[in-house]
């Protein structure tokens, strides 16, 4: 598979050009990048992608509290994520920081609260 | 107002966001300690306490915060100061000699003679209104802000099939979480050829949820009479006007706008402070203090920054700053105009009048690739820095040592841009 994507390591912003194998995970040519850093980057968006999921669960008794993952989850959980935090409760006395869910999914990262309820 | 009798106070900073809150938290490091934070709203934090998403605080704390969790470590700051701040409280006036007139529902109306005042009250976003777009006015309009305070802090979605206009990071930001609370977003329609908006944005929001960013389009005409029911687009051609034979109809119930921010100056103007008509802020010297004396401003309020954590940078330098005012040692020998020739839109600060290193803040009108950005006074150029990369949505520093500054023999310099032939 082929992909381009614009790396943002640093402004510069590269336009780095990806061919990789998706069943064996292995990048079998890459072009474009100016640096060692945005090599990796760009290896790990094709083969691994994570990102922090940031949204919103209810509270207890009414309201809604922000939360986190406190460690980047797969990309491709995201959805799947948001389903179980869609259907969780806050207390209504939530510190910033608090655990709300742990291991999300079984991923290892916990959903956090990123505000005092 | 003079039949009311005025308190009086050292210093009173308008708004307790991240801007406000740091220039508190500097000013009572440096010495002052009766300090009052006026905020309208009923908890301190400003926009932050909406912007629920990641990537704040990697150049203040070193380490990726959500908005809330950036406003909390201001907001412990504060309270471990014991610095005073009124809640739920209007600023309604200020005066050019310092006099403020606010309103809340416990005191009435009441006014306050400040020794300084700091001005961090944020910006606002441009609207509809401002943009006239032909066609109906349905309900399902907002600005990307709105809708923002709706899904993350009321809980309301504001519709299902959503049209973008406008790539500045809040619409890019909208995009990405009303995709994840279920709603399509169709298109992001932006009328420059380049985003406004941050590309880790533009990668994270659009490209991981395949949203196009459609460059060189927007929207020419809204349809539907109660509801919203799609806007057409059209691709612009280079002076941006609509090519008529790329109109398209995209069936959705709403439009987010996120074209823009604009300070929000209406109390400044109230104190005579002279106005930039670039940034739509104040014009200040290094110390961020206005054309009114003892009046500084700092964060969205003098210029839209792109970062929370470079507004509250800006806080604590004002802060330091009043105090040096207060106590009689800001020393001002000098005012020197920075100009600047169209291709630099506008630097922060507008004026330089001590002897120390001043560091700029600018931003370029366009994208300009391998250039040189240079500081002249007349022919002899002061100062030159290369870029490999310039943008209209990337804020830029360029740092005057002292030794530069003692050199300028005139009252004007000029910050200029040339790209390599």
């Amino acid at each position: 598979m082929k992909r381009k994507l614009i790396c943002i390591v640093c402004p510069k912003g590269c336009e780095i050009s990806v061919e990789y194998d998706e069943t064996t995970k292995e990048v079998l040519n890459m072009t474009g990048h100016a640096c060692r850093r945005g090599e990796e980057y760009a290896r790990a968006e094709c083969i691994a992608p994570k990102r922090t999921l940031t949204t919103t669960v209810r509270i207890k008794g009414g309201g809604l509290l922000p939360v986190r993952t406190d460690k980047p989850i797969p990309r491709e959980l995201m959805f799947e994520c948001m389903k179980v935090i869609n259907r969780a409760e806050a207390p209504k006395d939530a510190k910033i920081g608090d655990v709300i869910i742990p291991n999300i999914l079984g991923t290892g990262s916990n959903i956090i609260a990123s505000a005092n309820a | 107002m003079s039949d009311i009798t005025a308190s009086k106070r050292a210093l009173v900073i308008i708004g307790a966001g991240p801007a406000g809150m740091s220039a508190a938290v500097a000013a009572y490091d440096h010495g002052i300690r009766d300090i009052l934070i006026i905020e309208r709203d009923n908890a301190p934090g400003g926009i932050l306490r909406q912007c629920i998403h990641n990537g704040f605080g990697l150049h203040t704390f070193k380490e990726e915060l959500t908005g809330p969790e950036f406003a909390y470590r201001f907001e412990e700051q504060v309270r471990e100061r014991g610095i005073e701040i009124k809640l739920n409280t209007m600023v309604l006036d200020i005066t050019p000699d310092r006099m403020v007139t606010a309103i809340n529902e416990k005191e009435g109306v009441f006014t306050i003679e400040a020794g300084a005042i700091i001005l961090a009250m944020g910006c606002r976003e441009r609207s509809k209104g401002a943009l006239n777009i032909p066609g109906t006015r349905p309900a399902g309009v907002f600005t990307a802000g709105t809708a923002q305070k709706y899904v993350n802090m009321q809980g309301y979605m504001p519709g299902k099939e959503v049209v973008i206009l406008g790539s500045g990071d809040i619409g890019l930001i909208m995009a990405r979480r009303m995709t994840l609370e279920g709603a399509v977003v169709k298109a992001v329609c932006e009328i420059m050829p380049y985003s406004n908006g941050l590309t880790r944005n533009i990668e994270q929001c659009l490209n991981d949820f395949n949203i196009p960013p459609l460059l060189s389009h927007t929207v020419v005409k809204l349809h539907g009479r109660e509801r919203l029911t799609g806007v057409t687009i059209a691709e612009v051609d280079a002076q941006r006007r609509p090519i008529e034979s790329t109109k398209k109809f995209i069936q959705c119930d709403t439009l987010l706008l996120s074209v823009g921010l604009i300070p929000e100056n209406e109390l400044s103007k109230s104190a005579d402070v002279v106005l930039d008509r670039m940034t739509g802020g104040a014009e200040v010297d290094e110390f961020r203090q206005t054309s009114t004396e003892g009046i500084f401003a700092c964060g969205n309020v003098l210029h839209v920054h792109d970062l929370a954590d470079f507004a509250a940078d800006e806080g604590a330098i004002a802060g330091r700053a009043v105090v040096d005012y207060l106590t009689g040692n800001l020393k001002q020998q000098k005012r020197i105009r920075v100009l600047t020739d169209g291709r630099v839109r506008y630097t922060v600060p507008q004026y330089i009048t001590s002897g120390k290193d001043v560091t700029l803040y600018y931003r370029v009108s366009n994208i300009f690739r391998n250039a040189t950005v240079g500081i002249y006074e007349g022919e002899r150029k002061l100062l030159e820095r290369r870029k490999i990369k310039l943008a209209p949505g990337e804020m830029e520093t360029i740092t005057l040592p002292a030794s530069l500054i003692a050199s300028i023999v005139g009252d004007t310099i000029r910050i200029g841009l040339e790209e390599d032939k």
